[in-house]
């Protein structure tokens, strides 16, 4: 199958008075059409910046973004509309991604317009569909962002995403600030849309729970690295690098089954490292419980342990 | 029930807002016993913080109403407390830690200078050297490496992660007999969280100290608490034995609400439940969750179910259980 997406070698270091933050370090992956790449990781492990880069908000200090075997490495104000069409993106907090002052109406009306998508005297019945496919009634074209809750925020952010026809979303923590029982709806109905429309999710999260039940792949980041890159079963069944198993075991669960598919129980130890100041050799040195010599001089390399799993760690590619 | 801590009985909350009062919290009963761990779960709003405000003494009145029901902490009433008495009940009874430990320190003062004037204040002594020395020793006690440096430090120097260890450090700088933890890990990341829950649950042991866990995660609660109560919209629908609990819900909403939950199993989302949180302008009559439950019946609508003991470990506020109830 012919990638939607290609990430290769993507870098991104901000300078700031403290020192130079390297968010994002050589990070590579690919994603392909009707596929949930779930992108995972704590706060400050770069996973937005590489959202950000795909998105043309941010340029890459080095790296390349193909889309469709296009190189769109330029940022958004170069990008072709076209392009923007295709490539659409929801954020974490509807709150502040909505205009309070446009009525929901407008708010999805807005897109259609600027990429002339569907004649003057249709847009009223596309803004009904649009509502119609993330299950909200008609009546609330009339209303305004206030008027509505968190989840129908996020709704709305999802319609307005869709309004272009996208082939590829970007979806950058869309339940993290809500309720399970409303996560739950947006889930199921981003689901249902993928299916429908054979779309790509690029789903940024540090809910691994969630990603193994709707992501195909997972890549795990750690201080701007892919530490593990492997499908959604191999990753939870067979997890390799220490901090994957790190996470795993840290995540409260809700049932004995899950319990039993924890691995054995790591105690996270130590504070995430300021991304100004990294440590040498593998960043993860200073927290993992498996931890050698060679971890505090050189930085492991991606190796393939598998076909589709990918891992960087000496302890596993040394093989032991 | 022996040896109770805290008495929480039919506890009735409201707002004052324009044009009338927001009715959130509608008849809460809650005991937790001396050294037990008690979880609290429910969703955004439903009226977890409030509760626990109103049991501190530091529901802010007006707007708030207390409207009914009583609080004994160590058989004392609290709601009849002076201010001078619910002062004392803060410094060696009870204290709290929040959600966001960057809103709960002040910006402006180093660390060393917020907890040395919390061991002041909660040991009513002035020397300073041993108040110095009670607050490095404070800091080791949260698991806190390099107390010096970290005294001399503000809030903005420190981590997500210590700043909550700096709270927890400030809460227990006097022995207290109940600890209220409002989700204090839920800002954090999970291995983050993991380490905080870690370090109160040691502290609890250690202090023979009670804890109540406020949180919206089920897991959180079920890892880390040895019964629990489930809220919904200002009431408990449910309590159980943790395990219990989560072993066999029965609450229609407590059902749900663990549907909910994406599981490392990965058998898929569930569709989330219908409807959203009632306004609590004007709430549902009868049964708070009857607009959203699929099992409602006519009594449902109308009158409100009592918490029914399902068996000794186990209550349930449902008229589908219980004769009594009917």
């Amino acid at each position: 199958m012919k990638e939607l997406l290609m990430v290769e070698n993507l870098q991104k270091f901000f300078t700031t008075s403290r020192g130079v933050v390297k968010a994002v370090h050589r990070v590579s992956f690919a994603i392909y059409p009707g596929e949930t790449f779930g992108l995972v990781g704590e706060s400050g492990s770069g996973k937005s910046t590489v959202a950000y880069m795909v998105m043309g908000m941010y340029r890459p200090t080095a790296g390349r973004i193909l889309f469709k075997g296009q190189d769109i490495t330029m940022p958004h104000t170069r990008r072709p509309l076209a392009l923007k069409k295709d490539l659409q993106i929801v954020f974490q907090d509807p709150g502040s991604s909505l205009n309070p002052r446009r009525s929901i109406g407008e708010i999805l009306e807005l897109p259609l317009r600027v990429h002339r998508l569907v004649d003057t005297r249709r847009i009223r019945e596309r803004i009904e569909e649009l509502l119609s496919i993330v299950e909200l009634p008609p009546e609330y074209a009339e209303k305004y962002p206030r008027a509505l809750g968190g989840g129908e925020k996020q709704m709305v952010a999802i319609a307005r995403a869709l309004s272009t026809e996208p082939s590829l979303l970007v979806l950058d923590e869309p339940t993290s600030a809500l309720d399970v029982s409303i996560q739950a709806k947006i889930i199921s109905t981003l689901v249902r849309i993928q299916r429908e429309r054979n779309l790509g999710y690029l789903f940024i999260t540090h809910d691994l729970s969630l990603m193994r039940n709707i992501a195909h792949r997972v890549a795990i980041m750690y201080l701007g690295r892919i530490m593990e890159l492997a499908s959604a079963r191999v990753f939870f069944e067979k997890p390799l690098h220490p901090y994957t198993k790190m996470l795993l075991s840290s995540i409260p669960v809700v049932s004995e089954e899950e319990e039993k598919l924890k691995p054995a129980r790591v105690f996270s130890t130590g504070e995430i490292p300021s991304p100004i100041d990294l440590p040498p050799g593998c960043v993860f040195h200073p927290r993992c419980p498996e931890v050698r010599e060679v971890c505090r001089e050189r930085e492991p390399e991606m190796v393939e342990v598998e076909p589709g799993h990918l891992v960087r760690c000496h302890a596993v590619s040394s093989g032991s | 029930m022996q040896d109770v801590l805290l008495d929480v009985q039919d506890l009735v909350v409201h707002f004052r807002v324009y044009g009338g009062y927001l009715k959130v919290l509608d008849g809460v009963t809650l005991q937790v016993r001396s050294q037990e761990r008690v979880g609290l779960v429910g969703e955004t709003g439903c009226g977890k913080t409030t509760t626990m405000k109103t049991i501190m003494g530091i529901l802010p009145q007006p707007p708030g109403v207390i409207r009914g029901g009583r609080i004994f902490f160590r058989g004392q009433n609290v709601l009849a407390m002076r201010p001078q008495e619910l002062e004392r009940l803060r410094r060696s009874g009870i204290s709290m830690i929040f959600q966001d430990p960057t809103a709960a320190l002040n910006p402006v003062f180093t660390i060393g200078e917020q907890l040395e004037d919390a061991i002041r204040y909660a040991l009513g002594r002035t020397d300073h050297a041993s108040i110095r020395e009670r607050a490095i020793e404070t800091l080791r006690s949260v698991a806190l490496p390099d107390p010096l440096r970290i005294l001399e430090s503000y809030p903005v120097q420190l981590s997500g992660g210590m700043r909550q260890r700096v709270c927890i450090a400030l809460a227990l700088a006097s022995p207290k007999e109940l600890l209220i933890a409002d989700e204090p890990g839920t800002s954090l990341d999970v291995t983050i969280q993991d380490q905080i829950l870690r370090l109160i649950h040691r502290l609890a042991e250690d202090r023979k100290m009670a804890v109540i866990l406020i949180s919206h995660s089920l897991g959180v609660i079920r890892e880390w608490t040895e019964r629990v109560y489930v809220m919904y919209a200002g009431t408990i629908v449910e309590e159980a034995v943790t395990q219990e609990l989560f072993a066999q819900p029965l609450h229609p909403y407590t059902k749900a609400l663990i549907a909910c939950v994406p599981k490392l199993t990965g058998e898929g989302i569930a569709e989330g439940i219908p409807g959203r949180i009632p306004d609590y302008f004007e709430p549902p009559s009868g049964c708070r969750f009857h607009p959203r439950c699929p099992y409602a019946l006519d009594i449902c609508r109308k009158e409100k179910p009592k918490l029914f003991a399902v068996c000794e470990n186990h209550r349930v506020a449902c008229f589908l259980f219980g004769e009594e109830n009917r």
